[in-house]
């Protein structure tokens, strides 16, 4: 793990990249990567994110800035910029079930092809993709889901980049921090290496390759 | 009495001490407010608690804990937090004793329409297909009629949101269930007929000898 700056790590992020970020309604979300995103006006992002929050909140702020070609998500009916951006076909949309993209994710972070799943069998959401029999249940192959980065957030990180989460602002952050290339953290608290007991570590610090330095 | 309210009163009747319950949003959320204090339900939110509680005084919310909306709430002594994975995990798995959401359409044979009016309303469907696909008990909570037009349908014209029927319906003018696969009165609101209610449903329904009130 390296400690960097907001403005070190995003400048690493190029434009068009694909980029996981944690968070559900933006609560959970890493504020700081986000607004620096903006900043640096990074275009064309191919976003993976539970939903598209509200405007001026979590990802809400890359549709504000129009930052987003496409967006993978199972919920965007809260943030009325998005749902204008995928009307006009500004941004290519595919919604997924919630439960079938965390495990999406979570089988890209732990080596696995896909998952099988009842979710969806018989429905819009089964289009295009392979029915499987299971001791003569229906399931979905429904493929692993990676990304480029993982823009996480955390309560507290250690100086070795252990992490623990607060109460609902988990969501999707652990996951995440499984299935990208690079992952790039913030924390509301960064602690020394100890505070953070074993058994309360959920992210262990190899899984973080930047945490991003407060204040 | 407000329609809503007779829904939510009455869907409330359906849970049991040590269910693990999830609620939808819209007239689902209002059935917390109507189960018997004495009785334990665990009720889940699907961002990653179990043991939500009401929404807390002026001042006291915390940014960290929210119901799937984002919107604050308190979490009651006991209550467990996790990730989205054990989240759905619970819900596909079969560990959710009872959801209780909204509906657009429920169709003759129990199958829910409730995520999507295409060209109209894609706002995506968030966790509304696990829920249905893998809690033990699904209840449908929503009007009657809307716009004076039956929500109880012969067949969906909207996309369906599970090949799996729904158990129960529960409509601000009856009770409605589907245990032979057909769908069958049960119960009536006070003071509505089952006339009334046949004039109203667009699908077939079964009506037994006995069709009891509602009790709310």
């Amino acid at each position: 793990m390296k400690a960097v700056s907001v403005e070190e790590a995003v400048a690493m992020i190029p434009a068009g990249a694909s980029v996981m970020v944690g968070g559900f309604m933006g609560v959970g979300s890493p504020e700081r990567l986000l607004d620096e995103l903006v900043r640096q006006n990074k275009t064309g992002l191919s976003l993976i994110c539970n939903d598209a929050a509200t405007p001026g909140k979590g990802v809400g702020k890359l549709f504000d800035a129009t930052l987003v070609s496409r967006l993978t998500a199972t919920h965007i009916g809260l943030n009325p910029k998005a749902q204008q951006q995928m009307l006009a076909n500004q941004i290519a949309v595919d919604l997924v079930p919630q439960g079938t993209f965390v495990e999406r994710i979570r089988a890209g972070g732990c080596g696995l092809g896909g998952v099988l799943t009842p979710t969806g069998v018989g429905t819009l959401v089964a289009e295009g993709k392979r029915q499987i029999e299971v001791d003569g249940k229906p399931f979905l192959l429904e493929t692993a889901l990676r990304a480029q980065y993982a823009l996480v957030h955390a309560f507290l990180a250690d100086y070795f980049g252990n992490l623990a989460y607060a109460l609902t602002s988990r969501n999707f952050n652990p996951v995440m921090a499984m299935a990208a290339d690079t992952v790039i953290v913030t924390a509301e608290n960064i602690v020394p290496v100890g505070v953070i007991a074993p058994d309360h570590v959920v992210t262990p610090a190899p899984l973080v390759d930047y945490l991003i330095t407060n204040g | 009495m407000d329609p809503q309210i007779i829904i939510a009163r009455r869907v409330a009747r359906e849970l049991k001490s040590g269910n693990l319950v999830n609620l939808g949003i819209g007239i689902p959320t209002l059935v917390a407010n109507y189960v018997p204090a004495d009785l334990k339900v665990f009720f889940q939110s699907e961002n990653g608690l179990i043991g939500t509680g009401p929404i807390p005084e002026q001042g006291l919310a915390h940014p960290t804990l929210t119901d799937a909306g984002g919107r604050p709430i308190s979490a009651l002594p006991g209550a467990a937090t996790f990730d989205s994975a054990m989240s759905f995990g619970l819900i596909r798995g079969g560990h959710v004793d009872v959801t209780v959401l909204g509906g657009l359409q429920v169709d003759a044979h129990g199958l829910l329409a409730n995520w999507m009016i295409p060209g109209k309303m894609v706002p995506g469907m968030g966790g509304a297909m696990d829920l249905v696909s893998g809690a033990k008990r699904v209840i449908v909570a929503m009007q009657h009629a809307a716009k004076g037009k039956s929500k109880i349908v012969k067949t969906c014209n909207l996309p369906l949101t599970s090949a799996r029927p729904v158990h129960l319906v529960v409509t601000d003018m009856a009770v409605i269930g589907f245990a032979d696969g057909k769908a069958t009165l049960l119960e009536t609101a006070p003071g509505v007929s089952v006339g009334e209610v046949m004039a109203v449903t667009e699908a077939e329904l079964d009506v037994p000898d006995n069709i009891p009130e509602m009790a709310i």
